[in-house]
């Protein structure tokens, strides 16, 4: 069986949560070879990154390098390319950097590439059996990979969780002068931070959050009646960003806002994983689709098969004759 | 400029059930309303946008058989001059990188300057543009939210990252982009502006036109195959509620009071 690398990020010198679940999946693989974690970077930040990863990994390749001070894609790529053994297994984390890296590095090891997954179910000989999702996560699928020639797997982050391992006291092998000069067609200028707007989603005990299913601007309305009545804020998924009837601080997601409110009402959203993803703190989900196979209906605590343009209004007056009586 | 956007015909599935056909390795698919993946009129509109301001002509690309001409027509529609169709027995069954490796010819036989691809299509994948890229030894971005031409045959781009900040890049021409949704509004298409493009014709390119060795693509070369479609685990599912709407509406009121309070 070839080698298992887990390609880590890290972030002002901590590791992403990812670097537990990317050791989990390769022990899914492979659970009598230990993975080596492969991180990049330079100076201090990297030194304390490796000795985090020591704790869980037994080997640590760091590549340190000046111009690999901020993750680009086509440099670290090209690093990788440079120590990575012929048929390894490589590993990273489903999200803006592994897509930004890995579907190039497959190519350029030759290896196969498959993304996003949710679980690695077995391998037999050069075959690796994975399940993906499709359509926008209402059907899996399972997937073979022949890895004879390595492999460049990505990874959903949260599908696999992560292992109590007994601690790895790991060592750091520098990789760093295997490396050559490193230039790329691609250079980093800036991170321009998001814009707070006028409401703060992330402050709100309860949320109406609205999706496709909202059908176009002007039902934008009834979910902010129902907000209004319930003293809540409204929020929303990515294609209702996206058809600019709210602004991008309303958005919940993996490419928006974190929230942690008390109660979730998810009207008409499909549910895709980057949308639960910025849902925290286990918050009690109400969900209304049409669709009876909505993902969303998945990790609701309460669904609703109906349409919501209808169901908001009276769910609206409902709340209001409730504060009467209780006024 | 000369910009190619690569696109892909797509079952719609948004909006409806999906079945699965007997055998249970693929959708039942004679009732799903095909049509464009919807990402991939982000990618035709950014380049109109883009060719609008510095000139140049908009080429869109798909493989596939002649039932996916419907989606080129549309995006000539919309103002792409040219629509191509990549189309052979040898490409059916072909994996995704086999799908780029045929894009990757046909990029090779033209000139251009930006090459554009959709977030992501139907299978959730976000693969063929940055395999592509690398065939192509061009440089790559995905999640791209922003795209300005400068000087000196140079892009400056941003890119959606964690927490809807931009990452901000200048990136050398050629390339390939993968467009994230929600960076323009794509313009509205309607059937009289389809209509008006149905008899422009739609060149075609097969293996030998490309060059390509029939075995490096298609179902003999596809090292990644799905297997079986099913339904995920639920999890521990939903509790849903059922009766009639004035029941379910008090239910969920009441819960909505017990669980987050009303202030």
């Amino acid at each position: 069986m070839a080698r298992i690398f887990a390609y880590i990020t890290h972030r002002a010198g901590i590791i992403d949560d990812s670097a537990a679940e990317l050791l989990t999946a390769a022990n899914k693989i492979d659970p009598a070879a230990p993975p080596t974690a492969i991180v990049t970077g330079c100076g201090a930040e990297l030194d304390s990154v490796c000795a985090s990863l020591c704790a869980s990994y037994a080997e640590v390749w760091k590549i340190s390098d000046e111009s690999l001070a901020y993750p680009n894609a086509e440099l670290i790529r090209k690093a990788l390319v440079e120590v990575l053994p012929p048929g390894s297994i490589v590993l990273a984390a489903h999200e803006h950097f592994g897509i930004d890296l890995a579907p190039g590095l497959s190519i350029k090891l030759g290896a196969v590439f498959a993304s996003d997954l949710l679980e690695i179910e077995r391998t037999e000989g050069s075959l690796l059996k994975v399940v993906r999702q499709e359509f926008g996560g209402q059907v899996s699928a399972h997937v073979q990979c022949d890895i004879s020639s390595g492999a460049v797997l990505t990874i959903r982050p949260g599908a696999f969780k992560a292992l109590t391992t007994s601690p790895a006291n790991g060592q750091v092998v520098d990789k760093s002068a295997e490396v050559g000069t490193l230039t790329a067609g691609r250079r980093y200028l800036e991170t321009v931070v998001a814009e707070t707007g006028d409401i703060d989603i992330t402050k709100h005990n309860i949320l109406v959050s609205i999706g496709r299913g909202i059908q176009e601007r002007d039902n934008v309305a009834i979910a902010q009646d129902l907000a209004d009545a319930l003293g809540a804020a409204v929020s929303c998924s990515r294609p209702v960003v996206d058809a600019k009837w709210l602004e991008k601080s309303r958005q919940v997601g993996s490419s928006g806002k974190a929230v942690k409110p008390k109660v979730y009402l998810a009207c008409g959203i499909s549910g895709a994983f980057q949308h639960l993803a910025g849902l925290k703190g286990n918050p009690f989900i109400i969900a209304i689709n049409k669709n009876p196979k909505a993902p969303i209906f998945q990790v609701a605590d309460v669904g609703i098969v109906d349409d919501l343009l209808e169901l908001l209004p009276e769910l609206t007056n409902k709340i209001h004759e409730m504060r009467k009586v209780a006024a | 400029m000369e910009i190619l956007v690569c696109v892909k015909r797509v079952p719609g599935t948004s909006e409806n059930e999906i079945e699965f056909n007997p055998e249970g390795n693929d959708i039942e698919r004679d009732e799903l309303l095909y049509g464009v993946n919807e990402p991939d009129n982000y990618a035709v509109e950014e380049a109109l946008q883009i060719t609008a301001r510095v000139g140049g002509e908009v080429t869109v690309v798909t493989v596939g058989g002649e039932d996916d001409e419907e989606v080129l027509r549309r995006e000539m529609a919309m103002g792409a001059s040219h629509g191509v169709l990549l189309t052979d027995h040898a490409f059916s069954g072909s994996d995704v990188r086999g799908i780029a490796a045929i894009l990757q010819a046909f990029v090779r036989k033209g000139k251009y300057d930006l090459v554009l691809t959709g977030v992501q299509a139907d299978d959730g994948g976000a693969q063929v543009g940055g395999m592509l890229a690398a065939m192509l030894d061009y440089p790559f971005a995905c999640l791209v939210n922003s795209i300005e031409v400068l000087d000196g045959r140079k892009l400056r781009i941003s890119r959606e990252v964690e927490g809807g900040n931009r990452e901000v890049s200048e990136i050398e021409l050629p390339c390939v982009l993968s467009i994230q949704t929600g960076i323009n509004e794509p313009r509205y298409v309607g059937m009289r502006g389809i209509r008006a493009v149905g008899s422009v014709p739609i060149p075609t390119y097969g293996a030998a036109e490309l060059a390509l060795d029939p075995n490096t693509v298609g179902h003999t070369a596809a090292k990644v195959k799905r297997m079986d479609y099913f339904l995920p685990a639920l999890g521990k599912g939903a509790e849903m509620l059922h009766g009639s709407r004035e029941e379910i509406v008090a239910r969920v009121a009441d819960l909505i009071a017990a669980k987050g309070g009303l202030r």
